[in-house]
């Protein structure tokens, strides 16, 4: 087994330091190693979504690095969306839309939402339907989902705050 | 579904990177740039190496310049680079085509161009723009740098011409010429998907005939390829429906298609024809 190293984690403004082996995940890293369970992991590999969160403001599979990749980087989860109690924009529109069923994507949906909004906050439908997909969603909520986004984008909230 | 035990080594150079290869490669070490195949790969046991050195944090590499008639690009430029043009001419404007058929929106933002190349699948469809175009893959290792042409990079199913101690330093793309022409159109069965088919079609219009065709096809045969008997279809020819289903039925004809489980050669040899007419039809008039 390789040594297990020391480093630095900046999640939502706050520095986390934990030690970990190379072969941990930055998914597995967050929950596990930073206490942040609101990341999800699905397939693991890659295809699902539900662990994206936002490296340096862009969203990225979690799974698909390794937590020692992510030293230096400033990391986002859904933790840090909502501030002093108050639900993000995004938030409130999925509870509003029913954007959510079981649940089990959403923080990655939202996530992979509030990264895009913010570089893209005037993104048209087709690009935000594209950017959408690279998500999954097994209760099939898409349209609510995508009803959600364009509401906050519309509202000009440039996802944000 | 957890990756095996390895030992990780950040490079800070392009020396570096390639003096730690020479000492790693040897004893099962492997590069790791955007990680989005090898990871996976490693996630699921069918990639177990003991010692990976991480070139993400080579700054030279993060570099795509453009160096007389070609498009350089370093080793770790990501796909999502490519969303706006990085060049003004043709080519710009079709590497922006082509990246938004690649995986998914957040897998381009980690993703890298050369990458892709290294990784040599069948479905990547910057492999089929460095094949049809002819691209130059530059190689680095302590033994010093060569350069290998497309036509001899690819070698089977994820296997290149790249030694275990050499490094894909940066890839060189030769610029399409002010008013080329070009079209890209892949198949597959959902959105970020794996190709089934795909194509990538270029030419000049000389006095109302097309000269210079290139004719591209990619997830179709072990490696992607360009397809020297429909290209002299459509040479010298004016451009019209007529010629582009010949040009179309020659490709089909050329092809020896892989075959798996849901997709049966004869399905793949018709879909290139398709994948042919519609590369051009997305050209436009």
């Amino acid at each position: 087994m390789a040594q297990k190293m020391a480093i630095t984690l900046d999640v939502n403004g706050t520095e986390h330091e934990i030690r970990v082996e190379p072969r941990k995940t930055l998914s597995d890293a967050l929950r596990g190693d930073c206490g942040l369970t609101g990341t999800n992991v699905g397939c693991e590999h890659g295809v699902c979504g539900a662990c994206t969160v936002l490296l340096d403001g862009v969203p990225v599979r979690s799974c698909l690095m390794f937590a020692v990749q992510a030293q230096g980087k400033a990391l986002r989860t859904v933790e840090g969306l909502s501030t002093g109690g108050k639900l993000h924009a995004l938030q409130q529109a999925f509870t509003d839309n029913h954007a959510l069923q079981c649940g089990f994507c959403t923080s990655g949906f939202l996530m992979l939402a509030a990264g895009t909004l913010e570089q893209q906050p005037d993104i048209d439908d087709e690009s935000l339907r594209e950017v959408l997909s690279s998500n999954l969603c097994r209760c099939t909520g898409y349209q609510n989902i995508l009803r959600a986004v364009r509401q906050v984008r519309d509202a000009g909230k440039e996802g944000a705050r | 579904m957890k990756a095996g035990s390895f030992e990780w080594h950040p490079a800070r150079s392009a020396d570096e990177a390639v003096a730690l290869l020479a000492e790693y490669a040897p004893q099962d070490g492997r590069v790791i740039a955007g990680g989005q195949s090898l990871v996976p790969s490693m996630a699921l046991r069918l990639a177990f190496p003991s010692h990976l050195i991480d070139i993400n944090g080579v700054e030279e590499f993060a570099r795509v310049r453009v160096d007389g008639n070609e498009l350089v690009i370093g080793a770790c430029v990501r796909h999502a680079a490519f969303h706006v043009p990085v060049e003004p001419g043709p080519l710009g404007r079709l590497m922006v085509q082509v990246v938004h058929d690649i995986a998914h929106f957040p897998i381009r933002q980690r993703g890298t161009f050369c990458g892709s190349l290294a990784n040599a699948d069948p479905a990547s469809e910057w492999c089929l723009l460095a094949a049809t175009l002819g691209a130059r893959m530059v190689a680095k290792s302590v033994r010093g740098t060569r350069v290998i042409p497309a036509a001899d990079w690819f070698q089977g199913i994820m296997t290149t011409a790249l030694a275990e101690d050499e490094l894909l330093a940066e890839v060189r793309l030769p610029l399409l010429p002010e008013g080329s022409r070009a079209g890209f159109y892949e198949f597959s069965r959902r959105a970020g998907d794996y190709a089934l088919a795909m194509a990538l079609v270029t030419w000049r219009d000389q006095g109302g005939a097309m000269q210079d065709v290139r004719i591209g096809a990619g997830a179709v045969e072990v490696q992607p390829r360009r397809l020297a008997k429909a290209e002299a279809v459509l040479e010298g020819r004016p451009r019209g429906t007529a010629a582009i289903d010949d040009a179309a039925a020659a490709a089909s004809a050329a092809v020896d298609p892989l075959e798996d489980f849901h997709t049966s050669a004869d399905y793949r040899r018709d879909l290139v024809g398709t994948a042919v007419r519609r590369a051009f039809a997305q050209a436009g008039s």
